[in-house]
């Protein structure tokens, strides 16, 4: 969408290009170097929603959910100094999960920058290494260009965060003309390489060969929206596909082929299927270390396809036979035209020996534990049935992450959201609140657990002044559950201070009018859950689970993805 | 098996650049030996060479982490065998040399390097080389006791044919800037 408009202010002239962008939501905090545009936000109030958020951090983490689930660009708006640094965890995640936001912070007036000016920081200095894309904007002319090029770099390619640092005297400077265009190149940046015809063909011809073949989809499916052309590959030559975490829902957890998640804490099946089937064909995934274990005993058997839209992460940590670097609908549609009906019975029949292994020595434990506390994957398991895999699950780091990506059956796409290559804990309360702003049919669930809900709980303002329908689950071990189980696994299970003493979160919940809910008990916890989903608008339900709840199998350093435990090592005595 | 390697790498003249393509060394603890910036004949397209001491794998992934910012428009990787590369190096010394003996003319002769400035108490010799014979140079000056020295980063001339504009050609034909469908 064009704009033509005269004599309107810097400020003015952000709201202009940000409506032309599409943007129809800011998560955000005012503060005296962003004071010129929450002024011009109020003439704007009607077109473009503002979330006040209670933290920085919480308006970049609200930006990466809204941005996961509605795929366009979320958009967060900070002032300087303090506000901006506040942003970098949340910058910084963004980047390693490629997700596209569009960070505005104000900065001081332009004759003092570099001074150490009130609430100055060098915010584009800080903010290089973990954005895509940076830039400062000191005169109002800048504004058009800069915004058009923010939301492209943004969205484009593989998607990734960018901040734009405007300083406060390009806020209020006077425009006599501002001209508008979205951008439609940068002549030295080139997001959708294409595929090459030849690698496209050895990919095809190796599909059609294998014996063994093996689908890893990773988020790139999900962002590329290439959900019809992989279950298309899938089920016309019957082959097994295995998500990584970032990919869970890009394949229907309920479908007969899906085998689960591969990596640290992944399934059995797709672990072992890794190391012994003879094409992985990697979809949309950079072979993350959680995923791989140790990278010399890595599908070594294997000849590997991998489609991939950033050259970077091609023969970056795991070598392979084809590479074909494209946005991987554009390079599936094409493959698809040339494979060949297939069928793997005996392959998928090894596949399922793994899963009964696993549903033996795992679920029985996970599931059906005859002890008297609550098991994480219990709780999930629930939660799943009486969504139908339906809900959009937002999580935050650690076991309860773990296991709601086991035990959570994703049978709707686009419904995961976590905190993946960074691992930061806090994220989910903020996320979930992104993403219900834009997703108003779906439920959506946040699963806590103790420790990083405290790094954000102060985002339950947010649901309480907006009335957000998010519902919170909240997993409490009153510990620091994971790395509890590092320490039992790689050290003596000495104390490693990571015992919380915790608040009462119910209350915490009811100052903030959220209705709460507590349960501890097996008999009380369908109820409970469903009376959550029944409630109309924001819910904490806090789910009482067992002290030890070590998450298996595990794939400890140094071990190959097939040399998993199942439970902690013994120790010597 | 570390080796010497040098990046050549086109970019937008933007303010920043420098500090994007430098984090990248930094980052993974690679020394930067040498770093030379500079216009290029292009309008609007600035260069950059940078000379490394690192593995051929690490020094690939560099360059594709190089070109892969958005301002970027190509990074190229060299080894020693596919460049020509030049440094300069500025020597001041003091001018009561120059008349108690003739030698450091003929030093300056022999050597191919030229006398830049004169001046009451000093006079610059300049000398355009390699890394070594700069450096061999400075030691031959050291009797003569060199009052200031300085060398730039190295630049290079590269041996393959093909030219900047073809290759920025490739890449456009290579890659689209919209998601485009080919079937």
């Amino acid at each position: 969408m064009k704009l033509n408009l005269q004599n309107i202010s810097g400020a003015d002239a952000i709201f202009q290009a940000l409506m032309a962008e599409g943007v129809d939501t800011i998560f955000g905090y005012p503060g005296g170097n962003n004071l010129p545009i929450y002024n011009s936000f109020y003439d704007y109030r009607d077109k473009v929603k503002h979330i006040l958020v209670r933290h920085e951090q919480g308006a970049v983490h609200a930006a990466q959910g809204y941005a996961r689930v509605s795929k366009k660009a979320g958009v967060c708006m900070v002032t300087s100094g303090p506000g901006a640094t506040n942003l970098i965890t949340g910058i910084a995640d963004a980047l390693l999960d490629s997700t596209p936001i569009v960070c505005l912070t104000g900065q001081v007036t332009s004759p003092v920058l570099g001074y150490d000016a009130f609430q100055e920081t060098d915010v584009v200095g800080i903010s290089m290494p973990v954005t895509k894309w940076n830039y400062q904007i000191t005169k109002a002319d800048e504004i058009a260009d800069t915004i058009a090029q923010a939301f492209y770099i943004a969205t484009s390619g593989r998607p990734g965060p960018v901040l734009i640092d405007i300083t406060k005297d390009a806020q209020q400077e006077m425009l006599a003309q501002f001209n508008y265009a979205p951008c439609e190149r940068i002549r030295s940046y080139h997001p959708y390489p294409k595929p090459n015809s030849v690698e496209i063909e050895e990919a095809v011809h190796l599909i059609n060969t294998a014996k063994k073949p093996l689908i890893i989809v990773g988020q790139g499916v999900l962002l590329s929206g290439a959900q019809d052309e992989v279950m298309a590959l899938a089920e016309k030559a019957e082959i097994p596909v295995a998500a990584t975490m970032q990919g869970l829902s890009a394949f229907p957890s309920s479908h007969h082929l899906y085998q689960g998640m591969v990596g640290l804490h992944g399934n059995v099946a797709p672990n072992k299927m890794t190391n012994s089937c003879d094409v992985l064909i990697a979809l949309g995934m950079r072979f993350d270390d959680r995923v791989t274990g140790r990278l010399d005993k890595y599908a070594k058997q294997a000849k590997i396809i991998h489609i991939e839209i950033d050259p970077a992460e091609i023969d970056k940590s795991v070598k392979t036979s084809v590479a074909i670097n494209s946005d991987l609908k554009v390079a599936l549609r094409l493959i698809n035209k040339q494979i060949q009906a297939n069928q793997h019975t005996t392959w998928l029949k090894y596949a399922k020996e793994f899963y009964e292994l696993e549903k033996e020595k795992i679920f029985s434990n996970d599931l059906h534990s005859t002890e008297n506390q609550l098991t994480m994957g219990e709780v999930a398991n629930v939660l799943s049935e009486l969504t139908n895999g339906n809900a959009i699950i937002v999580t935050d780091v650690g076991q309860h992450q773990m296991a709601t990506a086991r035990y959570y059956s994703y049978n709707s796409t686009d419904s995961w959201v976590s905190s993946g290559g960074l691992g930061t804990m806090g994220f989910a309360l903020p996320a979930a609140i992104g993403a219900a702003l834009w997703e108003k049919k779906r439920q959506i669930i946040a699963v806590i657990g103790d420790g990083g809900f405290q790094m954000t709980m102060h985002e339950l303002g947010v649901l309480m002044q907006y009335n957000l329908p998010v519902k919170v689950v909240l997993m409490n071990n009153n510990f620091l559950g994971m790395i509890r189980q590092l320490h039992d696994v790689y050290y003596e299970s000495r104390d490693f201070f990571g015992e919380l003493q915790n608040p009462d979160f119910c209350k915490i919940a009811e100052a903030f009018s959220i209705p709460s809910y507590r349960v501890s008990e097996r008999h009380n916890l369908r109820d409970a859950i469903q009376k959550m989903i029944d409630h109309d608008g924001p819910y904490f339900l806090e789910a009482m689970v067992a002290k030890i709840n070590n998450v298996f199998p595990m794939v400890p350093t140094g071990a190959a993805v097939d040399e998993m435990l199942f439970e902690e090592p013994k120790k010597v005595e | 098996m570390k080796r010497k390697y040098t990046f050549l790498i086109y970019t937008e003249n933007h303010i920043g650049l420098l500090n994007r393509i430098s984090i990248i060394f930094t980052r993974r603890k690679i020394n930067i030996e040498s770093l030379t910036t500079s216009t290029s004949r292009h309008k609007g397209i600035h260069t950059f060479v940078i000379t490394v001491n690192t593995t051929r794998e690490k020094a690939e992934h560099l360059r594709k982490n190089i070109e892969k910012q958005v301002e970027v428009l190509k990074a190229f990787l060299y080894d020693e065998d596919m460049i020509l590369s030049q440094e300069v190096a500025l020597y001041k010394v003091a001018i009561k040399h120059i008349t108690q003996n003739n030698t450091i003319e003929a030093l300056i002769r022999n050597n191919n390097a030229r006398i830049l400035d004169i001046e009451q108490e000093y006079l610059v010799i300049e000398k355009t080389g390699n890394h070594e014979e700069t450096q061999k140079f400075l030691e031959l000056l050291t009797p003569y006791d060199v009052h200031e020295f300085i060398r730039s980063g190295r630049i290079i001339i590269t041996k393959p044919m093909k030219r900047l504009e073809s290759h920025l050609k490739d890449l456009e034909d290579e890659s689209a800037h919209k998601k485009e469908f080919i079937d």
